[in-house]
C-alpha cells in the first residue's frame, strides 16, 4: 500500500487539468457542429444543417470514400506485413541484416512525414507510376506496418514461449505450432494493430499530399485546403463524423486489447 | 536442437516479405532523394534531370556522376532563408519539447499514483486523443482562437479585455497547437517508467526525512530518466519537421524547415532543392533518430 502522499491533491489537479486540456477543444468542436447559425461562433440553436450540407457535397463525399478505401486497403496489407515482421524480429533470433531490418522498421515511426512523403513521391515518379489510389495505399502501408510491427512484437515478447515449445514437443511442426497456438494468442494485438493502421491512414495529410495525384484527394487533403481558406461550419460536421468513426474503431480496439490483457500481461501503450 | 532453434528458421522466412517491402519503399527512395538533391534544377516534367540510364553501361554512370553538383547544398548554406528555417525549426522543437515535459510530467505522475484500476482508465483517456485526427484537433483550436472565437467571446463577456485579442497566426498559438497535439506522445513513455517504479524507494526517502520536493528531485526524477529520454525524442524529432501546425496556427513571417521544403516542392516546383533540404534535415536528425531507435530496441529486448 502506498502511503497517502502530500502531493496527492496536486496529482489529481494536474491529471484533471491535463485531461480537460485534451478533451475540451474536441468537445467544443462537436457541439458547434450542431449549430444552426452560418456564423461559426454565434449559437443559433441545434440543427443537423451542416451534416446535410456535407452529404450534398460531392467532392467531400468522394474524398471520404477515397480515404476509407485507402485506409482499409493499407491497414490490411500493413497488418499482414507488420505481423510477419514482428514474428521475424521476436522469433527469428539472429539473421543476416537484422539490424538494418529493425532500423527500417523503427525509423518511420518518428521520422518527419515530409521526408517520407517526398522520398516516396520521387520513387513513384522514377518508376513512372500513375499517382492516385495505389500510390497512397502503398505509402500508407509503408508507414503503418511499422506501427503494427511494434504492437504485435510487444505482444509476442510477453507471450510464454513454453506454449509454443510444448506444441512442438507434442509433434507440431513450427508453422503448425505458430498457426494453432501463437496466432490465436496474439490475435487481439493483430486486431489492435489493424485498427491503429486504419486510423493513422484516415488521419494522414502530409504523406497523402505527396503521393496522390490530381483528382484523387483524400479527406484530410480536402479538409486542409478548406481550413486554410477559413473556418466553415460544414467542416465542423465532417470532423465530428470522422471523430465518430474513429470512436467506434477505438471501442472495438479497446475490447480487443482488453481480451489481450486478460490473457496475459497488459499490452504496451501505442 | 531445442524447439526454440527449430522455430527460428521459419520465423526468419517471415522476414522476407516485409524486408523486401521496406527496402523497396523506404530505403530505395532515399537513393532517389540523394540523387535528385545532387542534380540540376530543370524546368521540365519531371522537374529535374533524368535519372541515369543503366543500360548505357559504365560510361553513362561516369558521365552521370560528373554531372552531379552540390549547388543545391551550397544554396541551402548560403541562403539565409534556409539557415534561418533550420535554426527556427530546432528552437521551436526544443522550446515545445521543454513545454511538453513541463506539462506532461505532472500528468504522467498523477496517472502513476492513481489506484491500479484507474490507471488503465486514465491511459485510455490519454490515448484516445492520439487516435483522433491531428488535423481535426488543430482545427478545433482555430475554432476557439479565431477573432470572434469562443476564447475572445469569453474574455469579452468577463470584461477581461475590451476588444478581441489576436490569437491566431502567432507563435503562442503555434506552441499551443504543438503542445496539444504531442502531449500524449510525452505522457505515455513518462507514465510507463513512473508506473514501473518501486513506491518503496520514495517511501524510504520520505521515512529518512526528505521533504516531498527533495524526494521527487533526488529519487523519482532520476529514476524516470529513461522515460524522459523516450518522451523527449518522440516529440522533438517529428516537431523539427512539423509542417501542418505552424502552417495553420503560426504567422507567415518565419517558416520552419518542413514548411520551406513543402513550399519549395509544391509552389516553386524546385525538386532538387527540396530534396537537398530533406537530406540536410535528415542529417540534422540523424543523431536523435539513432538514439531513439536504440532506446526502443533496448526496451523491447528487455522484455
Amino acid at each position: 500500500m502506498r502511503k497517502p502522499s502530500r502531493l496527492s491533491r496536486f496529482n489529481i489537479a494536474s491529471l484533471a487539468l491535463g485531461l480537460a486540456f485534451l478533451y475540451l477543444p474536441i468537445l467544443i468542436l462537436v457541439i458547434y457542429s450542431f449549430n444552426a447559425s452560418r456564423l461559426v461562433t454565434v449559437w443559433g440553436g441545434w440543427s443537423l444543417r451542416w451534416y446535410r450540407e456535407f452529404f450534398n457535397d460531392r467532392a467531400m463525399i468522394e474524398a471520404a470514400w477515397m480515404s476509407l478505401r485507402v485506409a482499409v486497403g493499407s491497414a490490411t496489407i500493413a497488418t499482414l506485413l507488420g505481423t510477419l515482421a514482428a514474428v521475424a524480429l521476436s522469433r527469428g533470433e539472429r539473421f543476416r541484416g537484422r539490424t538494418l531490418f529493425s532500423g527500417m522498421l523503427y525509423a518511420p515511426l518518428v521520422m518527419p512525414e515530409v521526408i517520407t512523403g517526398l522520398s516516396l513521391l520521387l520513387l513513384f515518379v522514377a518508376l513512372n507510376a500513375e499517382r492516385g489510389f495505389w500510390t497512397v495505399t502503398i505509402a500508407h502501408t509503408t508507414l503503418t506496418m511499422c506501427f503494427v510491427a511494434v504492437v504485435v512484437q510487444s505482444r509476442l515478447g510477453s507471450l510464454d514461449r513454453s506454449l509454443e515449445e510444448a506444441a512442438m514437443d507434442l509433434g507440431c511442426d513450427p508453422v503448425r505450432a505458430f498457426v494453432s497456438v501463437t496466432l490465436p494468442l496474439i490475435a487481439p494485438a493483430i486486431v489492435a494493430g489493424w485498427m491503429l493502421a486504419f486510423t493513422l491512414s484516415l488521419d494522414d495529410l502530409v504523406i497523402a499530399s505527396f503521393t496522390t495525384g490530381p483528382g484523387s484527394a483524400t479527406l484530410p487533403i480536402r479538409i486542409y485546403s478548406e481550413v486554410r481558406l477559413g473556418v466553415k461550419p460544414e467542416i465542423n460536421a465532417i470532423c465530428t463524423l470522422v471523430i465518430g468513426v474513429i470512436a467506434v474503431v477505438i471501442v472495438i480496439a479497446s475490447l480487443a486489447s482488453k481480451l489481450s490483457s486478460s490473457q496475459g500481461e497488459s499490452a504496451a501503450p501505442l | 536442437m531445442s524447439a526454440r532453434r527449430i522455430f527460428a528458421r521459419p520465423a526468419r522466412f517471415a522476414a522476407i516479405a516485409p524486408y523486401v517491402w521496406m527496402a523497396l519503399f523506404f530505403l530505395v527512395p532515399f537513393g532517389f532523394v540523394l540523387k535528385i538533391s545532387l542534380s540540376q534544377t530543370a524546368i521540365a516534367q519531371p522537374p529535374y534531370e533524368p535519372v541515369f540510364d543503366l543500360t548505357a553501361g559504365w560510361t553513362a554512370i561516369k558521365t552521370a556522376f560528373a554531372a552531379l553538383s552540390i549547388d543545391n547544398f551550397k544554396l541551402l548554406v548560403s541562403d539565409e532563408i534556409y539557415v534561418f528555417a533550420y535554426v527556427r525549426s530546432l528552437t521551436v522543437a526544443a522550446t515545445a519539447t521543454a513545454l511538453l515535459l513541463l506539462i506532461g510530467y505532472p500528468v504522467a505522475y498523477g496517472m502513476a499514483r492513481l489506484p491500479r484500476r484507474w490507471q488503465a482508465v486514465a491511459m485510455v483517456l490519454v490515448i484516445v486523443p492520439f487516435w483522433t485526427s491531428f488535423l481535426i484537433r488543430i482545427y478545433a483550436w482555430i475554432n476557439i482562437l479565431q477573432h470572434d472565437g469562443l476564447l475572445n467571446q469569453i474574455l469579452l463577456a468577463l470584461h477581461l479585455v475590451s476588444e478581441p485579442v489576436v490569437w491566431l497566426s502567432t507563435d503562442s498559438a503555434m506552441y499551443l497547437g504543438i503542445v496539444y497535439s504531442y502531449l500524449p506522445f510525452m505522457i505515455l513513455p513518462l507514465y510507463a517508467t513512473l508506473a514501473k517504479m518501486e513506491a518503496a524507494l520514495e517511501e524510504a526517502a520520505a521515512d529518512l526525512g526528505a521533504p516531498p520536493l527533495k524526494v521527487f528531485w533526488l529519487v523519482t526524477f532520476p529514476l524516470s530518466l529513461p522515460g524522459v529520454g523516450a518522451g523527449v525524442l518522440l516529440c522533438f524529432i517529428p516537431i523539427v519537421g512539423e509542417f501542418v501546425i505552424p502552417d495553420l496556427l503560426a504567422g507567415s513571417n518565419s517558416l520552419m524547415i518542413g514548411q520551406t521544403l513543402w513550399l519549395e516542392f509544391f509552389t516553386n516546383k524546385d525538386w532538387p532543392v527540396a530534396s537537398a533540404a530533406a537530406i540536410v534535415l535528415l542529417i540534422v536528425l540523424l543523431a536523435p533518430l539513432l538514439l531513439y531507435e536504440r532506446l526502443q530496441r533496448r526496451q523491447l529486448e528487455e522484455r
